[in-house]
């Protein structure tokens, strides 16, 4: 892994099983990794190899199959820790998706911390994941929601930060945004946060795969994540937050697993990380999981990152090169805090036409609110459309865009 | 493989790049029904006025994609002046020429289908017909559809069935 040498990406296309499909006589061109990562063929490899071998409940046998299944799931979940620089493995809670992870936030330490009056700051351009949970809190208990305004070039606006934070309960925002790309400055909004005493619950679905995380770092409390787009598996993804935090916060959901005790008249709660992992977890899935992270750390995220950032500003500049005033991108300029997503308006057609027709040309996009309907109401359209870069995708890829997007031009040309 | 002009053809574009009957009435009198597609945010909203029988007037705002804007322009055209049984029974063919495709797709000659057939037997569709080849693209099909299932529920609101 040297510094120097950019992405073999050639080599790493030929990991991803599906990238060899072509749909309508074209090659697969796949920019739709915001909404969801492609997977290896070592992932895909070991789940296979784990339901062949491995397979049986955890924490529950006494025989040897149950104990392997139990080592190679808790061997992922140390495995994750490591990956974001935890202390300790029990910090990591795995959930079903970030969804649940911040779910898990809003109702557990939410439930437990925050009464009628309570302030939590979020920001416009979060995630419904990172507004649908508060805004349910508000509905039961009245708690306040206040929203860091953006900026011109689709940045956090921080000046008003003081002043929304103050008497706040929680700061909580994404780390990175699914529609804008714009990396916001962690370190600098937990220092803000833990200035006003309030706490700090990041949202880092779209950070995790793409640039190297230290929560330690960060100085967060709660960090949510997901592995379906780091190329692991659908069905998994979790929680990470301080221990002191977790050993305070109720059980989030019931059931096996998540007790030491239960009798008649009531139950006692296990350990964390458990405590929080009602039912059967998703055991193939973690193991999927650790491949994709040796899969990540082997490529090297600072080359991830490198590439994607040469990539964007590839593309930002070959869509406005060819399109002219006749496209609106957004988010921010500075590629430095921006990661590999541009979502943007061709002018006069829907971004549910213009990707209708990139389909023909097996140019994969998101179109649509992205599930961020505060934000696009903030930019005043209803849908844009979405291109999204992983390590899988190069300058051919960004050139069939552009190429596909004029062929759309000149289909709905009036 | 279906194609883009299965999809788009000529008539579709012309009503989207020239909507008829746009804007909205005064509500009341009018009527005012919403029709929202929570998965890609299009938006089309009806005022329509009934008079007696007659729906005799109807202007459709909102925005959208192509194919919903297109289908609430042709929606709008087809419907205006007609009765509200007429209407009624527009908005069961159009669906039925929604779904007959659909279940069609599926290989299936179930009962579905030959449902889909009753409703269309005997209505005259006209440039509505336009629109069938958005059942090729089942997502898409919810585009075509919103402005008829608004139109229910505003029939329904005016003149309950």
């Amino acid at each position: 892994m040297s510094l120097d040498v950019s992405l073999d990406v050639a080599a790493l296309r030929r990991d991803f099983p599906v990238l060899e499909r072509e749909f309508h006589g074209h090659r697969l061109v796949y920019l739709d990794s915001a909404a969801t990562s492609q997977k290896p063929t070592s992932v895909i490899e070991v789940m296979d190899t784990f339901y062949r071998h491995t397979n049986a409940n955890v924490h529950r046998g006494v025989y040897t199959l149950a104990e392997e299944a139990t080592a190679a799931f808790e061997s992922a979940r140390a495995r994750m820790a490591r990956f974001l620089h935890a202390s300790t493995p029990s910090e990591i809670v795995f959930t079903k998706n970030a969804t649940e992870a911040m779910n898990l936030v809003a109702r557990s330490w939410g439930g437990a911390h925050l009464h009628e009056g309570d302030v939590v700051v979020l920001s416009l351009m979060e995630h419904h994941a990172n507004v649908v949970p508060w805004h349910m809190l508000a509905a039961e208990r009245g708690i306040e929601l206040r929203w860091i305004p953006l900026t011109d070039d689709g940045c956090l606006d921080l000046e008003s930060l003081p002043q929304l934070l103050e008497g706040a309960a929680l700061l909580s925002v994404t780390s990175l945004s699914n529609v804008l790309g714009t990396i916001n400055d962690v370190r600098h909004l937990a220092d803000a946060a833990h200035a006003a005493d309030a706490l700090i619950a990041v949202d880092a679905a779209q950070t995790i795969p793409h640039v190297e995380v230290d929560v330690t770092a960060w100085d967060a409390d709660f960090v949510a994540w997901t592995g379906h787009k780091m190329l692991g598996p659908t069905g998994i993804g979790g929680l990470w937050a301080r221990e002191n935090l977790l050993e305070g916060m109720p059980p989030f959901l019931g059931g096996g697993e998540m007790i030491r005790d239960v009798t008649v008249d009531g139950f006692t709660t296990n350990d964390i990380p458990w405590k929080f992992e009602a039912g059967t977890p998703p055991i193939a899935e973690a193991v999927g999981l650790e491949a994709a992270i040796d899969y990540l750390d082997d490529v090297g995220l600072e080359a991830v990152r490198r590439h994607e950032i040469e990539l964007t500003g590839y593309a930002l500049r070959a869509l406005h090169e060819r399109f002219d005033d006749r496209i609106t991108t957004y988010g921010p300029s500075d590629l430095s805090i921006r990661g590999g997503v541009i979502s943007f308006l061709l002018d006069g057609i829907h971004a549910h036409d213009v990707s209708q027709v990139l389909d023909e040309d097996a140019v994969a996009v998101r179109a649509g609110h992205h599930c961020a309907k505060p934000l696009m109401r903030h930019l005043g359209v209803p849908a844009t459309t979405r291109a999204s870069f992983y390590l899988y995708n190069d300058e051919a890829d960004a050139d069939a865009l552009v190429e596909s997007l004029a062929r759309a031009e000149k289909f709905f040309a009036v | 493989m279906p194609g883009l002009e299965d999809l788009y053809r000529e008539i579709i574009l012309d009503h989207y790049r020239a909507p008829r009957n746009r804007g909205e009435l005064p509500s009341p009198p009018a009527t005012r029904a919403e029709g929202f597609n929570p998965l890609c945010g299009d938006e089309v909203v009806l005022t329509l006025q009934v008079d007696g029988d007659t729906v005799t007037d109807l202007l459709v705002a909102g925005q959208g994609c192509s194919i919903s804007q297109a289908s609430s322009s042709m929606m709008s055209a087809a419907v205006k002046g007609k009765s509200v049984a007429e209407a009624r029974q527009l908005i069961r063919a159009f669906k039925a020429l929604m779904s007959i495709h659909e279940s069609k797709l599926g290989g299936e000659g179930d009962d579905a289908g030959t449902e889909a057939d009753n409703a269309l037997d005997g209505v005259q569709l006209g440039d509505l017909e336009a629109l069938q080849g958005v059942v090729k693209f089942p997502v898409r099909i919810k585009c075509a559809t919103l402005a008829w299932n608004t139109l229910e529920q505003g029939l329904d609101e005016t003149s309950p069935s």
